[in-house]
């Protein structure tokens, strides 16, 4: 390795056209996983939720499929999706479904019996009480799980770049490639950055989702 | 009208059965409020859950102006029976107000009549809606969202209320107030009431009729007033308990006591409605203050007099019914130093 750490700025200022393209791509690929996700892992925590003989297998699926390493699935789908951007999506997005899933699972089996019980006895209807009550009240740990989910794999989205994926990824590779540490660290740095200030963003998006009267500090 | 035909259910867990209700029969009569009472486990809460079908029967059928309840349709049954759950079980992200019209909001109503049905109902149930409309349930006292719970049962003008333990998670201050509230609303609304609860007092306060359960079955169901002067099993009597005295002054009624007079005699002082317990009516002379003549006069329903009591005979029946209970000691003798004007 050689050249002075911070040299990465100056990288990234003279190659500005290159790193706002695989910049690009790492945001486009992150944000893309986690909306298919969470239109997957929802609608699947709900009807799980429903239906109880599902909830065993789902659950333990869920945890197991956690455990899988990321490069795995890359490179389990390598003979069927081949390279680049679609089984870099696909692999990102079993990761983001895992904890949506998860999350959003225990967070409406986790609703107050008592709340759902009165909700009922009005007379809602099944989608009422989903969309009136339990996700709602689940929304702070449904929330949760997405933040996870998109702050995680901000960091997978890297991995992208063995199998010709782009995004930030390339440049971390690129910079163990040539020893340049500067090449490196102008893809791992903002890596971290970007994921640093999502963690900040989700939060303040929090409070816009998470209904008023759940929020701790109301007066 | 709610009737209950030979109701059972059967619980099953873990392999065994448990028989949470057991060949229940009831009816409650429209405008009435019937209180479920007995001990932890018997079966009052399976049994109300029954009613708007939150429980399927194993066994009997329910029928609510004739008509089965498993022939309606579930969503509309339910938003035409008022609910009312123990820990109040408001909805922690809607507003008291949008809890109180979370009904009418199923039902369609629209935004602006919504607010003004949910104000009407929290002054009804002396919350000042323009102080806790648009608070959350979470910046409330216990009192207060059982207040609400109550207002919410009755915000789309239900003809039946269901009200499991409302007054559950209150101390006995409130609990008091909460109770005399909900006999002036129902003095009011005349709704049809299920009413679980497992405090007795609470029961003879509030019930036209006291249907007391044991393991699932009904052991008795009357008026208060029999529960304590023809008990159907010892259990009735011991599960009352000790201040039962007292209560039966509280349940008998001064024309029960008076005597048929001829209309010739004079009628001088004070005519008392026939209709007040012996407390009531000894709480009325101390207020009426000194009187001339050895007793007073019962009046009948139009207040014409009917009858004659006098102060010794009034004492000697307060007396009487409190030895019969075995009270002695200081509440008799308060109850007589009360009753007995000097
Ligand atoms: N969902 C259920 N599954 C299994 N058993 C149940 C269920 N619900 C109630 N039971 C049982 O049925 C019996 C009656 O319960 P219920 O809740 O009706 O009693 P309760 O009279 O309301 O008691 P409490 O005063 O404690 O509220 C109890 O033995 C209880 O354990
Ligand atoms: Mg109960």
């Amino acid at each position: 390795m050689r050249g002075d750490p911070l040299e990465f700025i100056t990288y990234i200022s003279e190659h500005e056209e290159q790193f706002l393209r695989l910049l690009g791509q790492h945001l486009q690929v992150t944000l893309l996983s986690v909306a298919i996700g969470i239109a997957i892992a929802l609608p699947l925590a709900v009807v799980v939720v429903r239906v109880d003989r599902l909830a065993k297998p789902m659950t333990t699926l869920a945890n197991v499929g956690q455990t899988i390493p990321s490069l795995a699935i890359l490179g389990l789908m390598l003979p069927i999706l081949g390279i680049g951007f679609l089984p870099t999506l696909f692999a990102l997005t079993i990761r983001a479904i895992l904890p949506i899933f998860l999350n959003a699972y225990v967070g409406i089996r986790g609703v107050d019996r008592a709340v759902v019980d009165a909700a009922r006895g009005m007379g809602t209807s099944n989608s009422q009480l989903l969309l009136l009550v339990e996700l709602p009240l689940a929304s702070p740990v449904i929330f949760a799980g997405i933040q996870t989910a998109t702050v995680q794999n901000i960091g997978i989205a890297t991995l992208a770049a063995y199998i010709g994926g782009g995004g930030l990824g390339d440049l971390i590779l690129q910079g163990l490639a040539m020893l340049d540490t500067s090449v490196l660290l102008a893809g791992a740095v903002p890596v971290a950055l970007l994921a640093m200030v999502t963690e900040i963003i989700l939060g303040r998006l929090r409070r816009v989702v998470v209904p008023r009267g759940l929020q701790i500090d109301i007066k | 009208m709610i009737a209950l035909e030979h109701l059972s259910k059967v619980f099953t867990s873990h392999g065994q059965t448990v028989a949470a209700v057991d060949d229940v029969n009831l009816e409650v009569g429209e405008g009435e409020l019937h209180v479920l009472i007995g001990p932890s486990g018997s079966g009052k809460t399976t049994t109300m859950r029954m009613i708007n079908r939150l429980e399927t029967p194993t066994s009997g059928r329910i029928t609510i102006d004739g008509r089965d309840v498993r022939t309606l349709d579930v969503v509309e049954l339910r938003r035409s029976i008022g609910y009312v759950i123990q820990q109040g079980g408001l909805l922690p992200h809607f507003t008291v107000a949008e809890n109180v019209a979370m009904v009418p909001r199923l039902l369609g109503w629209k935004r602006q009549q919504r607010r003004e049905r949910a104000h009407e109902l929290l002054a009804l149930v002396g919350l000042p809606p323009e102080r806790f409309a648009d608070r959350y349930p979470r910046q409330l006292s216990g009192g207060q969202q059982q207040r609400v719970g109550v207002a919410r049962a009755l915000a789309a003008d239900p003809p039946i209320v269901l009200m499991d333990e409302p007054f559950g998670a209150v101390d006995p201050i409130t609990r008091k107030q909460l109770q005399r509230e909900l006999r002036r609303i129902q003095g009011e609304v005349k709704k049809t009431i299920v009413f679980v609860t497992h405090d007795i007092a609470e029961a003879f306060l509030l019930g036209d009729r006291i249907v007391l359960m044991s393991e699932g079955r009904v052991v008795q169901n009357g008026p208060p007033a029999d529960l304590l002067r023809r008990p159907a099993a010892p259990y009735v009597t011991a599960f009352i308990g000790e201040d039962r005295g007292l209560r039966a002054l509280a349940y008998t009624s001064l024309s029960e006591v008076a005597m048929a007079v001829p209309n010739a005699v004079p009628v001088t002082g004070a005519i008392l409605p026939g209709t007040l317990s012996l407390v009531e009516a000894g709480r009325e002379l101390v207020a009426v203050g000194p009187a001339n003549g050895d007793g007073f006069w019962v009046g009948d329903e139009v207040g014409n007099p009917s009858g004659y009591v006098t102060y010794r005979q009034f004492a000697t029946e307060i007396a009487e019914r409190l030895a019969a209970e075995g009270v002695v000691g200081e509440s008799a003798e308060a109850v007589m130093a009360d009753a007995v004007p000097r």
